[in-house]
């Protein structure tokens, strides 16, 4: 049997919206779940008070929140100069030769590596070799070489957008190749280098299994770079297998969700204020 | 400071970050080779690879059980996301209006920023009791094939529409004055010219699903056995760096790092398949 184009489109249209409103349900299912489960267990005892450990997980989630903004913050003082650094070598002076390509095909592969491999480098060089133990220097260390492939992409391609007459007009006023660089071009690809470290700072709060295996996992507070910690993502994975409080690890999964929530409104706001800066308005 | 002399520093500058940032990468990717060289020597490639009893203690290595673990898991993913994902961003694209796009976008971007760990938690605590009741422990393929479609599919939707939507308007145009239908233009003018995008959605789905660690670990049980129905507990290549890395010596580390090389060609090899295919579009334009 021969279906009619119009039956056709019927039946394609049905699927169409059909998978649409799985991915919605799936999101709604997923926030829902957590959030049912998780917010009885949220108040601000949760959040400032320190994990007491336990079978049922009494305490809060105050080091660790500490932790992560610590692990946070070092890593993005790491990787940003040096993705936008190379992005900029990359983009800028470096000359298109098969050198270059391969430095951006290795680039884009180790962006896609798993983050595990990138533990085991972190565990095998910082931890062990280095001797910086499980620490939250190690951790930033090996989050920062993760997320690097992906400051370095995002950075070049934001880099790339700036029309070339600008650079060239800046040139022929007599700037010198710096000069149009920190003057022109920088500016012009700010809010794509600030999304791309938003994005970073997203994955580093969501990160699990590298830090898994270089930051140790210790509930206190972290002292100096060299103490151990938990970030939340971590804190979650230990509720659930370890110490099985599966309510308090509903509540950091809210938290976590919250994070993401202001993390996405954040970067679509800047990019709407881009857009429109780019329109001329 | 004179101006041309900032302009030279500041190429050293960005060249040396450049230098380090390159010499870190390859660093990641030789120090996994050179470690995991002594375990392919050692216990030999061909046993490494096909071997399926890995007892550490006995100095017993083979992960034949594991690579078939984390294919199955992608392969099952990679079947049940792409469908839903094209059809999404087909929706998201071509057909839905404007107001239910604007609702659908962020939420499809929210669902990229969930943390994985998060997907692994509720994966735990709602599907894998709901696996049990089909049968086994719940702990299974079936459990984590489930979690990662969820985990993958913002991912394929994202790339896939992007590239639906960079099809040239005077594609469709020229589809739609010929009489095709709004569907019969999709079929066969915009999926067509959108493909290598979309395979590159494909391949980074199936290169998330690889790698993913943690998720993997709350889910699919983690036992050291040759699976032979989605019911049954598996243990991926990632699972098995992560658990036993902490406790590994010698030659048992250097299995792990030999795990890594494993993980490494097989990303490689995906990423292959989307750097030849883009090539390949650019070629044929």
């Amino acid at each position: 049997m021969r279906l009619s184009p119009k039956t056709t489109q019927k039946l394609a249209w049905v699927a169409i919206w059909g998978s649409g409103v799985i991915t919605i349900f799936i999101l709604l299912f997923i926030v829902g779940y957590v959030f049912a489960n998780g917010v009885s267990s949220l108040s601000w005892d949760f959040l400032f008070m320190q994990p007491a450990g336990g079978l049922s997980g009494e305490g809060g989630i105050s080091t660790v929140i500490v932790c992560t903004i610590y692990l946070v913050l070092l890593t993005i003082a790491i990787v940003t100069p040096l993705g936008v650094g190379a992005a900029i070598y990359l983009s800028e002076y470096a000359s298109d030769n098969w050198i270059t390509r391969l430095a951006r095909y290795g680039v884009e592969t180790l962006a896609g590596v798993p983050s595990i491999i990138f533990g085991l480098f972190g565990f095998a060089l910082f931890v062990t070799v280095l001797h910086f133990n499980f620490s939250i220097l190690s951790g930033s260390l090996t989050l920062a070489c993760l997320l690097l492939p992906t400051m370095i992409c995002v950075t070049e391609e934001s880099i790339k957008i700036v029309p070339r007459a600008q650079r060239e007009a800046s040139l022929a006023l007599g700037a010198t190749k710096w000069q149009t660089i920190r003057h022109v071009v920088l500016p012009a690809a700010l809010p794509g280098i600030i999304t791309g470290i938003i994005l970073c700072v997203g994955r580093a709060v969501g990160e699990t299994a590298c830090l898994y295996v270089t930051l140790g996992g210790s509930a206190a507070m972290p002292t100096s770079l060299l103490s151990g910690g938990r970030t939340l993502s971590l804190h979650l994975y230990y509720l659930a297998m370890d110490t099985r409080a599966f309510d308090k690890a509903m509540a950091t999964g809210v938290i976590l969700i919250l994070i993401i929530i202001i993390i996405n409104t954040l970067t679509n706001w800047l990019s709407q204020r881009y857009m429109a800066r780019v329109r001329g308005t | 400071m004179n101006r041309y002399l900032t302009d030279k520093l500041s190429h050293w500058v960005v060249l040396l970050c450049a230098f380090v940032s390159l010499l870190i990468l390859a660093l990641i990717a030789i120090f996994t080779f050179q470690q995991g060289f002594p375990a392919f020597r050692e216990i030999g490639i061909v046993q490494f690879l096909t071997g399926t009893v890995w007892r550490p203690g006995q100095g017993e290595f083979g992960i034949l059980t594991m690579i078939l673990g984390s294919i199955y898991v992608t392969l099952g993913a990679l079947v049940l996301s792409t469908p839903l994902g094209v059809g999404c961003a087909i929706l998201l694209a071509e057909v839905a209006p404007h107001q239910v796009r604007g609702i659908l976008r962020p939420m499809v971007e929210l669902l990229v920023g969930i943390p994985s760990i998060v997907y692994g938690l509720v994966g735990m605590m709602f599907i894998v009791p709901l696996v049990r009741e089909i049968g086994g422990t719940g702990f299974s393929i079936l459990a984590a094939v489930i979690v990662l479609t969820a985990m993958v599919l913002p991912t394929v939707i994202t790339i896939s529409e992007d590239s639906i939507r960079s099809v040239p308007q005077k594609y469709k145009d020229g589809a739609l004055s010929l009489g095709a239908t709004r569907w019969q233009t999709i079929w066969h003018v915009t999926l067509p010219a959108a493909r290598s995008g979309i395979i590159t959605a494909v391949v980074l789905g199936m290169g998330r699903a690889i790698g993913e660690t943690m998720a993997m670990i709350m889910v699919i049980g983690n036992a050291i056995r040759m699976p032979t129905s989605p019911l049954d507990p598996a243990r991926t290549l990632t699972g098995n760096i992560a658990v036993e890395i902490m406790y590994a010596a010698g030659i048992h580390e250097n299995a792990l790092f030999a795990t890594g090389v494993v993980l490494f060609v097989l990303i490689i090899a995906l990423n292959s398949i989307a750097f030849v295919t883009r090539q390949r579009e650019q070629e044929a334009e």
